[in-house]
């Protein structure tokens, strides 16, 4: 090997001072300044950590596995049931929550207030008072969803009653659930909880559910991954935009909810309650995208990145190599517009699993297929596609599904490297909605935000421990 | 003609870009016909009809099938192939309509915009520097390592890596190298030629290649080890490694090393590897007896300047002369004068350094003429300044040391405190020659001359206004090809009244002269 350098042209990567890349220039070779920074935030024993890992062959061979089972996977949805029914192991008096693991005191406003919604919903107390003091006297189970495969949006609580989406992928056979999304305005998600709320979910327990486990049924199931990939293409990113993904998909439920046996009232009001809804496809989307991740989680050594959640208090992400383990650190809050009348006093951090998109690739980073989204934030259809290209730095590779026309159509960016983003400083970029931080008013502005650093470090040094 | 078909599993891509990839798969070379699709069933008849598909497969729409038919099974294969690679490769190239790029931040990311980077230049902060170049080791590129403060723990691990993967690890603290006739770091335009050199001092691999391009020849490559590579714990991997190289290396016809003298286990291994080496191989251990390594093709020398000579001597095919241990008699004119028109008080050597190493040998070569000099790098402890400030009888001085260095460039590049320096010590009655080191190349200073001539202006005027002739002793380490240019370099200083020698231990045996014959 140095024999053989002394044969080819000198070609050097200069990391540090930069009148050095230019000598060697001058003298005729070529050489590339790096926009080099202390890696992992200048501590130096995890940029030590992160040195031993790069390129290290156990990693590469284990994040070839994860990369290859994500990219296989094959999400199906195949029904609806209500959690009780159709997560396994779902218990009692339990409540999924979106983020990382977190108790009752320390819960944000939203998620306080859709926790006793659902109680309430349950009927395990009478009223908003007995329903507080239920989990203050340690009377529910919590665990996020993601410890049930499940995922959900903002406050993202589900009981046992609640329907869910059902996704089985068909390539490893895992299972992933997320509720059904009731729309904007009062809504449980921003931790709204007055009779009208309670009655909507009643009405989507009892009607809306059933009958999209029918339509579905009658279908054969509905693969995901043509739907979303048809959806990049028409200005969708499937996070914050969601538009012609719903469309999509309510014109395959139209026709099969017509051949149910369901009453065409009820088939009327489904349809209306759909059609009224843009963000109707959001929660199969978080789905589809959680049922990819999974399928990739769990290969000892891997780096690959296989959630990103947050609950309003802490941001979390988890890693294939590194088991249940969550990484965590405060939640941000969303640099990002507001509707009128709020502003950035009224906004909770960070809140829901719906950065399960940006994690399987999508969302924040399919920006460039969104010019729209980018926008309404505020930027340009150029600083979109930047977001996306930006993005292709910390990722493993391109998804083999889901292509970006104003990239060439080439794939977006998927499967988020730990180690790529501790080694670069480069955050990945999340599309969300803004919570409003007291329970019930609320969306109030939509941002784009970037997962904590930190949360990385701690993977990579977890791994280096570990391994 | 033959075809070949694969299918890529949950692949997607949409009709119209395969279209156009299909278009691009068709001007493979060795490719006749071709096709991408989606594993439909209509695509998959479309194919048959079109005899692409000798018969129906199962249809997997989900997956992406690619088809072609060329010359034979290898050219088929060899299109397949390039074909999955260009559907999976992830292209951040493409950059127009103004959007902003991001700089490459990482060593990996850097391998995205230059894939055929085989060399890692690293002068981050010492604290930093070991894991970058763990990074660049692991990613299978050379390294060469500026930074220094990095721990003989950290180094020891790096070098076994680079030793087992075969890769060079030159440093920490590797200041100066030439690979491929490319100066890194601080080094010199240095003319190509048959001498490989491989150094643990940065100032002496300029000197010594500096000379070599002065007198005719021209080096290989110069590679540089570090300053801990010779001591024990160290071993000397990279100085055998690089041995090795120069001794597997055509190109190269002499080999000429350089450093201090290393700890004895370590010296009877790089002797052993440089005699296994079959070329003749030059050994300047700066301050060790050359009688001492001189054996069979191995030639030990005393100076940075013999070493030179020898190398380009066994280069051109010349036989070796035997070197003088005094001035050349060419001085001794200068000598003359020059002692004669120093006063009584005007006694001593104050020579100001701005390389360690010219420093060393010149404390050597002072110090067997006069006897004592003090500095603060002394080769005895009883001649250590006591205030690194202030000259006492014959005094040298590294400036470079990190005493002097702290919040401020190398004196290499700021001049600030060699000319104050100047000024102070033509001040001093008892000062008789002032000796100045200039080292030219990439990394110094663009115009050292210019800076240093005022100071020595102004130097000679306080002399003159004490009624004292002041001497001024210099050498320029550098090349015509140097964008500072030796000759322009050497004409400023001659001008202002510097003696210039063609090297260090001229310098400093031409200085001892003056003081001891006057």
């Amino acid at each position: 090997m140095v024999n053989k350098l002394f044969e080819q042209d000198l070609q050097v990567i200069n990391v540090g001072l930069s009148s050095f890349a230019d000598s060697i220039q001058q003298a005729g070779a070529k050489s590339l300044q790096l926009d080099w920074r202390p890696p992992a935030l200048g501590d130096k024993a995890t940029g030590e950590h992160l040195a031993a890992l790069v390129n290290q062959p156990d990693v590469e061979a284990a994040n070839r596995i994860a990369f290859d089972r994500f990219m296989l996977a094959q999400p199906v949805l195949i029904g609806v049931a209500s959690a009780r029914d159709g997560v396994p192991d779902f218990g009692e008096r339990t409540l999924l929550h979106a983020g990382p693991p977190i108790e009752w005191k320390r819960m944000c406003g939203p998620m306080q207030g859709a926790v006793i919604g659902a109680i309430l919903f349950e009927g395990w107390a009478e009223n908003q008072i007995t329903a507080r003091g239920l989990p203050a006297s340690g009377g529910i189970n919590f665990a996020p969803c993601h410890h049930f495969g499940a995922v959900g949006p903002m406050s993202g609580v589900i009981s046992p009653s609640m329907p869910v989406w059902i996704v089985k992928n068909e390539d490893r056979g895992n299972l992933s659930f997320s509720n059904l999304n009731e729309g904007l305005g009062k809504v449980l998600r921003f931790g709204a909880n007055d009779p009208s709320v309670l009655e909507r979910l009643k009405w989507m327990a009892a009607t809306l559910g059933p009958a999209m486990d029918a339509a579905v049924k009658v279908l054969g199931g509905i693969e995901l991954r043509p739907i979303i990939a048809q959806a990049l293409h028409m200005g969708d990113e499937c996070h914050n935009r969601n538009a012609a993904a719903s469309s999509l998909l309510f014109k395959k439920l139209t026709p099969a909810l017509l051949k149910t046996d369901f009453p065409q009232g009820d088939i009327a009001k489904v349809l209306e309650f759909i059609a009224g809804n843009d963000h109707f496809f959001l929660n199969i989307s978080m789905a589809c995208c959680k049922s990819m991740l999974d399928a990739g989680h769990g290969v000892p050594h891997s780096t690959l990145v296989t959630a990103m959640a947050r609950n309003g208090v802490d941001f979390g992400i988890r890693m294939s190599g590194a088991g249940d383990a969550w990484f965590t650190v405060p939640a941000p809050m969303v640099d990002g517009l507001f509707f009128p009348g709020y502003s950035q006093a009224d906004a909770a951090p960070d809140l829901g699993d719906s950065a399960i998109t940006e994690t399987a690739g999508i969302g924040g980073f399919a920006m460039g297929a969104a010019p729209a989204i980018v926008q309404f934030v505020g930027g340009t259809p150029q600083d979109a596609i930047a977001y996306t290209r930006e993005m292709l730095h910390i990722t493993m590779g391109v998804h083999s599904g889901f292509t970006l026309p104003p990239l060439n159509f080439n794939g977006s960016p998927a499967g988020i490297d730990a180690r790529k983003v501790v080694d670069t400083g480069i955050q990945p970029v999340i599309n969300t909605g803004i919570a409003h931080k007291d329970a019930g008013v609320g969306q109030v502005g939509a941002g784009i935000t970037r997962a904590p650093l930190e949360c990385f470090t701690q993977a990579v040094n977890a791994l280096a421990v570990s391994s | 003609m033959a075809t070949a078909q694969r299918m890529i599993k949950n692949l997607y891509r949409d009709s119209v870009s395969l279209m156009q990839f299909s278009e691009k798969l068709r001007a493979l070379e060795g490719v006749k016909q071709a096709s991408a699709v989606m594993a439909t069933e209509n695509n998959i008849s479309l194919l048959v009809e079109a005899g692409l598909l000798a018969s129906a497969v199962p249809p997997s729409p989900n997956d992406l099938m690619i088809v072609v038919e060329g010359k034979d099974d290898s050219s088929t294969g060899a299109a397949l192939d390039q074909a999955e690679g260009m559907l999976k490769a992830k292209s951040t190239e493409t950059d127009e309509g103004g959007v902003r790029r991001v700089p490459p931040r990482s060593i990996e990311m850097g391998l995205e915009s230059m894939s055929s980077a085989n060399f890692v230049l690293i002068s981050t902060p010492g604290e930093y520097a070991a894991a970058e170049a763990r990074k660049a080791l692991q990613l299978g590129l050379h390294v060469m390592m500026f930074s220094d403060n990095v721990s003989i723990e950290e180094e020891i691990p790096l070098k076994q890596y680079a030793r087992e993967h075969d890769l060079l690890m030159m440093g920490p603290d590797c200041g100066t190298a030439i690979i491929n006739g490319i100066p890194l770091g601080f080094a010199n335009l240095v003319r190509r030629g048959d001498i490989g050199v491989v150094a643990a001092s940065g100032t002496g691999l300029q000197q010594v290649t500096c000379l070599i391009d002065r007198f005719g020849g021209g080096i290989t490559q110069a590679i540089g080890t570090g300053g801990h590579d010779l001591k024990s714990e160290v071993g000397g991997i990279t100085m055998l490694q690089s041995i090795a190289a120069l001794t597997a290396d055509p190109q190269t016809k002499v080999i000429l090393l350089v450093s201090k003298p290393p700890s004895p286990d370590v010296m009877k291994k790089v002797l052993e590897k440089a005699g296994q080496s079959g070329k003749p191989v030059v050994v300047i251990f700066i301050g060790a007896d050359p009688a001492s390594v001189t054996h069979g093709k191995i030639i030990g020398v005393k100076t940075l300047e013999d070493a030179a000579v020898a190398a380009v001597n066994f280069s051109k095919g010349k036989a070796l002369k035997k070197f003088s241990n005094s001035m050349p008699a060419k001085y001794s004119a200068v000598e003359k004068s020059s002692a004669r028109k120093l006063k009584k008080t005007q006694k001593y050597v104050r020579a100001l350094f701005s390389g360690g190493t010219f420093c060393y040998e010149n404390l050597l070569l002072m110090s067997e003429a006069l006897g004592p000099v003090y500095s603060n790098i002394p080769l005895k402890k009883e001649h250590k300044l006591k205030d690194v400030w202030k000259s006492q009888e014959h005094t040298a001085i590294d400036l470079g040391d990190d005493l002097f260095t702290q919040g401020r460039p190398h004196p290499m590049i700021d001049f600030r405190l060699r000319n104050e320096r100047i000024i102070q010590e033509a001040k001093d009655p008892s000062t008789a020659v002032i000796l100045l080191d200039v080292v030219l190349g990439y990394g110094s200073n663009m115009d050292p001359a210019g800076e240093l001539v005022p100071a020595i202006l102004e130097a000679l005027k306080v002399a003159a206004k004490a009624k004292r002739n002041l001497f001024f002793v210099g050498f320029v380490c550098g090349t015509d090809s140097d964008p500072q240019n030796l000759t322009r370099q050497q004409d400023m200083l001659r001008e202002a009244g510097v003696i210039l020698t063609e090297s260090n231990a001229q310098a400093a045996r031409l200085a001892a002269a003056i003081v001891s014959g006057r």
